[in-house]
């Protein structure tokens, strides 16, 4: 069985964003990048199955700047075989990648694709549903626990009112919650071996998909500040103002 | 223009995030008509057909799709679809697994978790965890939309009148199989659209130290909440998880207990109305965005806030 992961390289999460002065999108310069969290643990996933001996071969992809190759570096240093980029300046709609992510899944043929569930970025959670749609695969969404046998995975999926259990037929689409796993550290014997490791660049314009930006960013703004910071003596204080200060009990 | 929007609801009752979604809708424009599909969900399409603004309910009562499996909706939803310049849905693990699964189908795209519209094909939604505000304008012959239902008011469950049609579709075999559904239970308010909501972090220590939590929302009428951390370390389920990757709120009084205040955490409560804070770290970050914050450690806290409440009804009775 094989596998295709697909990472995101984004601004690091423990980073305290910036917007840009000009209100056009968010400050990228000299700001620390990663992997997407959730990406982290599809790659995770896709590496335990090939311990257990489920897979033979684990595939990563990434669509974005030549930059990308790092966050796909990674993913082989955790233990992902080789990976893919995909070579773009442009920024695309989830739509796009989704159509990327075909072309590629045609090329390779995986049995799976596992991606996050969504970017922490623009946070937008479609580009898995949307993979799935245009492959016509099942898909399993917001995964938190994933058990493969012979053609058929069975999936817990996290959903607002608690657990979905499903059992889909492979080929399938899985976005992975960042409770599917503990993705490890790569070692640095490990690190050293991904340099090694092969790893394909292909320009976009060669996939022949259709990449026009349908959803136009018009303006980036700060959220409005709220002001805290007060403090309360005690208990007593606390229930005083709720009662008849703030008036919400 | 005209509207579809989906109704999210477990065949026993509409979802407050449907109530929402539609006012939503009305913010574009006034046609709007609800596809309610399930099995067995004949109070729910009532349920539709009553709401305030709602043209025409569109049925589906069949049991294989009992499930609302994505496969399924979005097949249903691509058929329909060419009668509507918008489609909407909630921004809940509902609609977040089967709209963009539609909307691809369509070759269209798709603008996620709104929080509020500008004009027909201009919409605003938080990005970067609600760190950063976008305004976004689709160029798409059909919108696609999930809403943020926090962010907007709900409409009148009653005093509408909407025509009920039962609609002719054709399902194609899915490789997906429901299996089971794992719901907790709970007579608590819903966490998404509950007035007072009491969350606890990694601060209570165990499963059985959150359960400190129940008395006072007892007390309050509150929902219970819950960091990340607390989750991952098994001390409640992840229904209750408030934050980036888990649900958006916004209800009247948030307390946060022993919870630190990653921005992932904000995210999902920052536009509650009062919030406050209860941690032994003064350097905490929640203190920065709460309104009234107490300095002291839960344990001891908890109960002397527990007391107070039954003070105060003492004196109300
Ligand atoms: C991609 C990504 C997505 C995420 N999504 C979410 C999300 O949706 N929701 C979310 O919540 N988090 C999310 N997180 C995790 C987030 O970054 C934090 O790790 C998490 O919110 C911390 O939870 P916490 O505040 O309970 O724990 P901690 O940060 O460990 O804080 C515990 C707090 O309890 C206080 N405390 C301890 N003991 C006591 C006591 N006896 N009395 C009073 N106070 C006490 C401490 O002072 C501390 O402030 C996400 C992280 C990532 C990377």
């Amino acid at each position: 069985m094989k596998i295709l992961v697909a990472v995101k390289r984004v601004i690091d999460y423990n980073v305290q964003i910036r917007v840009k002065a000009d209100n056009s999108g968010i400050e990228t310069d000299n700001v620390k990048m990663s992997m997407n969290p959730p990406d982290e643990n599809a790659v995770e996933e896709a590496i335990k199955l090939k311990t257990s001996g489920v897979v033979s071969e684990v595939v990563v992809v990434s669509i974005g700047l030549e930059k990308s190759q790092d966050t796909i570096r990674s993913a082989m240093a955790m233990g992902a075989d080789r990976g893919i980029l995909v070579k773009t300046d442009q920024m695309l709609d989830p739509l796009a990648v989704a159509k990327t992510l075909k072309a590629i899944v045609e090329k390779e043929n995986p049995d799976m694709v596992l991606l996050g569930k969504q970017a922490i970025d623009y946070d937008c959670n479609q580009t898995g549903q949307m993979l799935s749609a245009l492959l016509d695969w099942p898909q399993g969404c917001f995964v938190s626990r994933l058990g493969v046998k012979d053609q058929t995975i069975t999936i817990s999926r996290e959903i607002d009112e608690g657990l979905e259990e499903l059992e889909i037929q492979l080929p399938a689409v899985v976005t992975c919650d960042l409770r599917l796993n503990e993705p490890r550290f790569a070692s640095l014997p490990n690190i050293m071996k991904a340099k090694k490791k092969p790893l394909d660049i292909i320009s976009i314009d060669n996939l022949s998909v259709d990449t026009n930006s349908r959803v136009k960013y018009i303006k980036v703004e700060e959220p409005p500040v709220r002001k805290g910071g007060a403090m309360v003596a005690d208990a007593k204080e606390l229930i005083q103002k709720l009662k008849y200060e703030a008036k919400v009990i | 223009m005209s509207i579809l929007v989906i109704a999210e609801h477990n065949n026993k009752s509409l979802k407050a995030s449907t109530f929402n979604t539609i006012k939503a809708a009305s913010e574009i424009d006034k046609d709007i008509d609800v596809l309610v599909c399930g099995f067995n969900n004949d109070d729910v399409v009532t349920a539709a057909s009553k709401t305030e603004g709602v043209s025409k309910v569109l049925e589906v009562n069949d049991r294989v799709i009992e499930h609302q499996l994505a496969e399924q909706v979005s097949q249903l939803i691509v058929n329909l679809s060419k009668n509507y310049s918008h489609v909407l849905a909630p921004s809940t693990t509902f609609g977040k697994n089967l709209m963009p699964r539609a909307a691809a189908i369509l070759d269209m795209s798709q603008i996620s978790d709104i929080s509020a519209v500008v004009s027909p094909d201009t919409f605003v939604r938080p990005i970067y965890a609600g760190n950063a505000i976008a305004t976004v304008q689709s160029s798409d012959k059909i919108k696609f939309i999930t809403v943020r239902p926090t962010s907007f008011e709900s409409v009148e469950p009653s005093g509408g009148n909407a025509s009920i049609e039962k609609i002719s579709y054709n399902l194609n075999d899915v490789k997906t199989k429901f299996v089971k559904r794992q719901e907790s239970e709970t007579e608590r308010p819903e966490l998404g659209n509950a007035k007072i909501i009491i969350s606890g972090g990694r601060g209570l220590e165990s499963a059985e130290n959150f359960k400190l939590l129940n008395e006072i929302a007892d007390k309050l009428n509150a929902a219970i909440g819950a960091s990340r951390a607390a989750v991952d370390a098994g001390y409640i389920g992840n229904e209750y998880q408030v934050g980036q990757t888990g649900k958006m709120v916004a209800p009247e009084l948030y307390i946060a207990v022993g919870i630190s205040g990653a921005i992932q955490h904000l995210a999902g409560m920052k536009e509650s109305k009062i919030i406050v804070a209860i941690n032994k770290d003064e350097e905490a970050p929640i203190f920065g965005i709460a309104d009234y914050g107490l300095k002291a450690d839960l344990f001891e806290a908890l109960p002397e806030i527990s007391k107070e409440l039954d003070l105060l009804n003492d004196i109300a009775k």
